[in-house]
């Protein structure tokens, strides 16, 4: 019981840390980042949930988790290359205003 | 590292007051007690589906149940995983289209070759990782090449096989003596082959057992060893993309003093840490 305690407090904690750095975060990196400790909150969640009572973990969670985890570096990927973009193209826009 | 003088512009913006930090603080530590107290107080449902995948665990030929649910009894998770990863390469691809045209300009480096490895030629290396590589990215691949077999019986797999050859292929990178060019045919081959693969076994299994995606028992082995072979040449391809097109795009996001002085202690730093 104690074991399963420690892990909900951890993986609910960066959920929830997660989601105050989302929202209080100007700088979109930080939100980029503070949507992967979310995520991450969640893998943790579904892993240590996955024990169960005679011994063998069950398989269908951790598949589970490990398409999320391939899905949120694509998303990850896709985001920071947006960011990089965002930026390049209000660097450009600033040149042309002054 | 990332705060360059144009995002800080919008930082001022987007900042919000101490008081509606602490709000938000407040509500989210009180989502959050109560998600904690909700998962302590219900019971964690015991499902049905551990033991039907011990079940039919003989059926799907492989040993590794995670295995067994991945490329078998959810298979569908895992196409459509690997057209995402495919759909993000896609979207990111006109960069280091963009990139390899701009450093075409450079002697010794053509992106028409329709090569995927190009030798840099007059390219600043980094010694000490191109003497460390010769020893370690052999021993990666046989080290993916482990990893993928062992994936019907162990942990392991197509996943973890290809991250570990798309970090061979980034340090390889790194090093500065060869370049990757992802618009070469040979990588758009390599980087869409593991969902072609998984297709054609999806549909050619049809016609014998009825339903997409159902292997028939005894050939489910070697389709599975099928798939999660292209798999893992698309999955390093593509994670080598994606890494590819974001540390081209880095330069862009600095101003440019800063590029040049960033460049060479990023690729200094790399060597210890893998040591």
């Amino acid at each position: 019981m104690s074991q399963d305690l420690l892990y909900i407090i951890a993986s609910i904690g960066l959920f929830g840390i997660g989601l105050y750095g989302l929202i209080v975060a100007p700088h979109i990196i930080r939100k980029i980042l503070a949507i992967n400790i979310m995520s991450i909150g969640v893998f943790m969640l579904l892993v240590a949930s996955a024990s169960t009572v005679n011994g063998t973990p069950d398989p269908v969670l951790h598949a589970m988790v490990l398409t999320g985890i391939v899905v949120a570096i694509a998303g990850t990927a896709l985001a920071l290359f947006l960011a990089g973009k965002i930026h390049t193209l209000g660097q450009a826009s600033d040149k042309d205003g002054h | 590292m990332f705060h360059t003088p144009n995002l800080k512009e919008h930082d001022h913006a987007n900042e919000l007051s101490v008081i509606t930090r602490i709000l938000c603080a407040i509500a989210i530590g009180t989502l959050s007690l109560s998600l904690i107290i909700m998962l302590i107080v219900t019971d964690n449902p015991s499902s049905v589906l551990p033991a039907l995948v011990q079940q039919q665990l003989t059926q799907s030929g492989v040993q590794n149940p995670v295995t067994a649910v991945l490329l078998n009894f959810r298979s569908y998770d895992t196409l459509l995983e690997i057209g995402v990863l495919l759909i993000v390469a896609v979207a990111m691809l006109p960069n280091s289209n963009f990139i390899s045209n701009i450093n075409s300009d450079m002697p010794g480096n053509n992106p028409s070759s329709g090569r995927l490895v190009s030798v840099v030629t007059n390219a600043q290396v980094n010694p000490t990782l191109e003497a460390v590589l010769r020893w370690l990215v052999p021993m990666i691949v046989v080290m993916a090449g482990y990893m993928l077999w062992t994936g019907a019986a162990l942990p392991g797999g197509a996943f973890q096989s290809g991250a570990l050859l798309a970090g061979a292929g980034v340090l390889v990178q790194l090093s500065g003596r060869l370049q990757f060019c992802f618009t070469s045919t040979i990588a758009k081959l390599l980087a869409t082959i593991g969902l072609i693969a998984f297709m054609v076994v999806a549909v050619g299994v049809a016609p014998t057992t009825g339903v997409i995606l159902q292997y028939p028992t005894e050939l489910a082995g070697p389709l599975i060893l099928l798939i999660e072979i292209a798999a893992t040449l698309s999955i390093a391809t593509i994670l080598l993309l994606l890494y590819n097109s974001l540390a081209t795009q880095i330069p862009e996001m600095s101003p440019k003093p800063l590029a040049s002085n960033k460049q060479p202690s990023a690729s200094n730093k790399q060597p210890p840490a893998q040591e």
